[in-house]
Parts: structure tokens; sequence; C-alpha cells
């Protein structure tokens, strides 16, 4: 097993903002063609702004320390500053993933991509 | 915190006997074996005694065995040293789903090379399809090659039927008992195996050194060339140390296997009771008895073995898992997906091995640990309700 930063172990231990939302405003459901594994990503907007996020994760050290780290950068961002982030950003405020564990940071990425579409469909209907 | 080792399958500490047996032979007696002068004749002798230790041991003569560098060059040796000698009469290989891929992928390497090669599958059990061997075998069969037990899932073979149809047939057969040689009965006239591969470390031996067992008559190629050791069978200088220290291991082997075996085989089926009632949706992988006394592998459905070893490394406890995340090529274990698992309970699975200091209170203690590691990695997950 390739050595994970102490970052990546601090969020693996103690990962923040799992579990769901009651009545989220945006839900992104993503599944890691790579290795078969899946990350559920549930937001609440206020305003414009991402006041609550929580995760769920199936997968190893590396995607469940990203998906709590995703949900870390995202709180308390705008709808817009949060499409910027990308699975690079997420790698990096972790200190680095090990080359083999960067796909799993996708799963974060997509998620996240995925739960704003959510939300913008839900605003538009 | 004192450490759990339960990776017995992957390797073994070495015995300090072992390691005393060893020392001089780095030092002292460092003569070539090959050379004509009197200190290389210490060595010639050391390994002339290593070998007739592990022969005897095996119900072997000293002619029949080949040492190596390990395991895997061992299943390299038989299949490919095999394939080449026998290629002007045919070149059908048949192996099982479910071998170590130092078997599997020299298969595959053959398969490249102008070889047939046919992957009998399991049964749920991780047992090989006997009516599927005697389908798969063609008049261009050259070796069958099917592992004695299961490194991951600890299921053992039916080695002595396949022998028999082997021999109906008059094909080579080789078995990797890489998993069983010092901790269930191996012995070559038994199990009526013309090849047989063996690895020091898995039974407290040194790492790098291994043997290959070729039943006299038995057709083969040599893989390393340049020299007239090993009967010409594999050049390079003896690796002098490694080989005492083999031999030294199965020395001690035989004597506490019997023992041994009833132990672990006793830790483990109570390991395992406690786990399935104490963890739902739990299940174990293998054979219940015609299984590897030391071997333990259980899924947990819903979430993902790496995320399991490194909450139990964070315990002390070393086990291996066969999740594709800790795969180098992100693809689970082939065994598992082979004994009908789909992947994401072959995702959840991990594999405990003891060795002859496992004792139960380590076991109690993991058992105790591990339904609160289950129990928070599934709280994360979205496959998983409780
Ligand atoms: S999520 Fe499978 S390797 Fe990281």
């Amino acid at each position: 097993m390739e050595q994970y930063s102490e970052k990546v172990m601090d969020h693996f231990t103690n990962p923040r903002n799992v579990g769901t939302i009651e009545n989220p405003d945006g839900i992104g459901r993503v599944g890691n063609p790579i290795c078969g594994d899946v990350m559920e990503l549930q937001i609440k907007v206020k305003d414009n702004v991402i006041v609550d996020a929580k995760f769920r994760t199936f997968g190893c050290g590396a995607a469940i320390a990203t998906s709590s780290m995703a949900t870390e950068l995202v709180i308390g961002k705008s709808i817009d500053e949060a499409t910027k982030i990308t699975n690079k950003v997420v790698a990096e405020a972790l200190d680095g993933l090990p080359p083999i564990k960067m796909h799993c940071s996708n799963l974060a990425e997509e998620a996240l991509e995925a739960a704003i579409k959510d939300y913008r469909e839900k605003q538009k209907s | 915190m004192k450490n759990i080792y339960l990776d017995h399958a992957a390797t073994c500490p070495t015995d300090p006997e072992v390691v005393n047996a060893m020392l001089p032979y780095f030092t002292e007696n460092y003569g070539n074996p090959s050379s004509i002068y009197s200190i290389s004749r210490t060595t010639r002798n050391a390994i002339e005694d290593a070998r007739e230790i592990l022969a005897k041991a095996i119900g072997a003569s000293s002619g029949e065995i080949v040492f190596t560098s390990g395991g895997s060059e061992s299943d390299n040796f038989a299949i490919k040293g095999v394939a080449h000698a026998l290629r002007e009469k045919g070149r059908h290989i048949i192996t099982s789903q479910i071998e170590h891929h130092a078997v599997l992928y020299t298969c595959k390497f053959l398969e490249k090379n102008g070889y047939d090669v046919s992957y009998l599958p399991v049964d749920s059990a991780g047992i090989v399809k006997m009516d599927e061997l005697e389908k798969a075998i063609r008049r261009d069969t050259i070796l069958i090659t099917i592992m004695h037990a299961n490194n991951e899932i600890g299921s053992i073979q039916p080695v002595r039927e396949i022998a028999e149809i082997a021999k109906k047939h008059k094909i080579a057969f080789h078995t990797d008992a890489v998993q069983t040689f010092g901790h269930i009965p191996v012995n070559v006239n038994e199990l009526n195996v013309d090849l047989l591969s063996i690895s020091g470390h898995k039974f407290h031996g040194p790492k790098g050194v291994g043997a290959l067992y070729i039943r006299k008559g038995t057709k083969i190629t040599p893989l390393i060339h340049g020299g007239d050791q090993e009967r010409r069978r594999r050049a390079s200088t003896e690796n002098v140390p490694g080989i005492v220290g083999l031999g030294q291991a199965v020395e001690i082997a035989p004597g506490i296997m019997s023992d041994e075996m009833k132990r672990q085989a006793q830790l483990r089926d109570t390991f395992i009771g406690k786990i399935l009632n104490t963890i739902p949706d739990s299940r174990l992988n293998g054979h219940a008895t015609q299984r590897l006394p030391n071997n333990i592998n259980i899924s947990f459905k819903g979430i993902e073995g790496e995320s399991i070893l490194l909450n139990l490394d964070m315990f002390g406890i070393a086990a291996s898992t066969g999740s594709a995340c800790s795969s180098s090529s992100l693809e689970p274990s082939h065994v598992l997906l082979a004994i009908g698992l789909d992947h994401e309970l072959a995702h959840g699975s991990v594999r405990f091995s003891l060795g002859k200091h496992t004792t139960l209170e380590e076991l109690d203690r993991v058992a105790e640990i591990l339904p609160g590691i289950i129990k928070k990695l599934r709280a994360m997950s979205p496959l998983y309700n409780q």
C-alpha cells in the first residue's frame, strides 16, 4: 500500500460532514468506473451560497479523505466558486495523493458537479 | 500497543534458529560451491544436506529437488520449462481460474507465444470443478497446473484426484504448494504429482529461496542458463545461506505441524463464528472445512477493503484484502470473482492468515475491534442502509 499524507490520514480517520441532509437542495451520486467506488454528496444552498454539505462514500482511504475535504472546501462558497473546485484542488488541499490514487479524487469533483447540476435543475422547475 | 500480525500467507517472520543456521554461510563459509578447493566443500555439503532434508520431508529423492529464488520462479520454471520441453508433443495447458499470478500470468505469457490454455472454473467454495477437467483434456494437452491450496480463500484442491486423471492421460501435473508446504502434509507420492513448487518464507524460512520438485523422468527445459549448478537445471551461484535456511525451516516445520494444524483450525473456526455472529451481512469466502487451517477470508457488505485495512492498521493489526482499490491493477481479486462474488462483495473482503505465534487473545482482540470499524465505515457508505 502506498503511503498517504498526514492530511489524508486525518480526513480518513476523522472524516468531516459524513451523512445526509434533510431536504437537500442538490444531490450528486457518482460511481468511479475505474475501481467501482461510489460517492454521494448532498448540499444545502441559501442565497446562492452552499451552507451545508454532507457525503457518503464507498471507497478506499483516498476516496473517503477527498470526499471529506471536498465538503470542507465547498461549505461557504457560492455556487459559481464551487464549480471551480476540481479534483486537483481537492488533492492539493490534502498535500497530494499517491499517483495510483489520483483517480479517486475524481469522485469528489464529479459528485460536486452532479450536486450543483441537480440544484440548478431544481431551481428551474 | 502490541502489533497483531495476521498476514502469514503473505510472509512469515524468519525463525531465529533459521537465521542462526544461515549466518556462518555469509562469513566463514563463503566458498563458491562450484569451486574445487576445500573451503568450498563445506558450502557444497551444506547445500546437499538441505536438499536431503527437503527431499525426505516430501517423499522425494535428492536428485529431484532444484533450489530456486522462490515460489514465483518455481512456478515459472515448472510451466515454461515443461511447455518448452514438450512443445513438439502439444501446446495445450490446463490450469484453474484461481491460481496465483505466478501461474496465471505465466500461462497468459505462453498464450501469447503459441500455446492454448484452458482455465477451469471453480464452485462457490473455490474448489476446481472436476467434471470440467475431464472435458478440457485434449490430445495435445501437455501440462496440468493446479494449486494445492488457494492463497486468498484457503480452499484445498482435490490434487490427488486431479493427478489420477493426469496420469490416466499421461499428462505432466504441476502443483503450486507454496501455501501448503509446512502447514499441511505434502508428500509428492501421496499427491502423485510430477512437479511441486515451494517457497521458503511461507513457513518461517528466509525470503528469496524456494524449490521445485521435479519427478525423475519429467521433461523440462531450464529457465536460467549459464552454469552447471543444480545438475544443469538452474544456472547461478547458489544462494547458500538461503538454501541452508530453507533446510533448517524444513527441519522445524513437521515437528509442530500436526499440533499447529489442530490449534490453528480451532482458532480459525472460533474467530469465524464470532465475526459472522456479531457482524451482520458478513460472509465467509471459501470452503468451510476443506480449507487451510490458517486461512480466514470474510466479506463485509457495503464497504471497501482498503478502508478496513487502514482502520485495522491504526490498532496495529495487519491483514490483507482482495479489494480493487488496493491492487495495482485496480481490479478486484480474480479469485473472489471466480467463486461468484460481485464486485461490491469482493471489494469488502479481508483475509486474516494465522501463524504459529498467533494466539487466541490476539484474535479475540481483533474480533472486539472489527465490529466497530465495520459499523463506522458502513455509516459512511451510500451502499449500505443500516
Ligand atoms: S476509490 Fe477505489 S482506489 Fe480509491
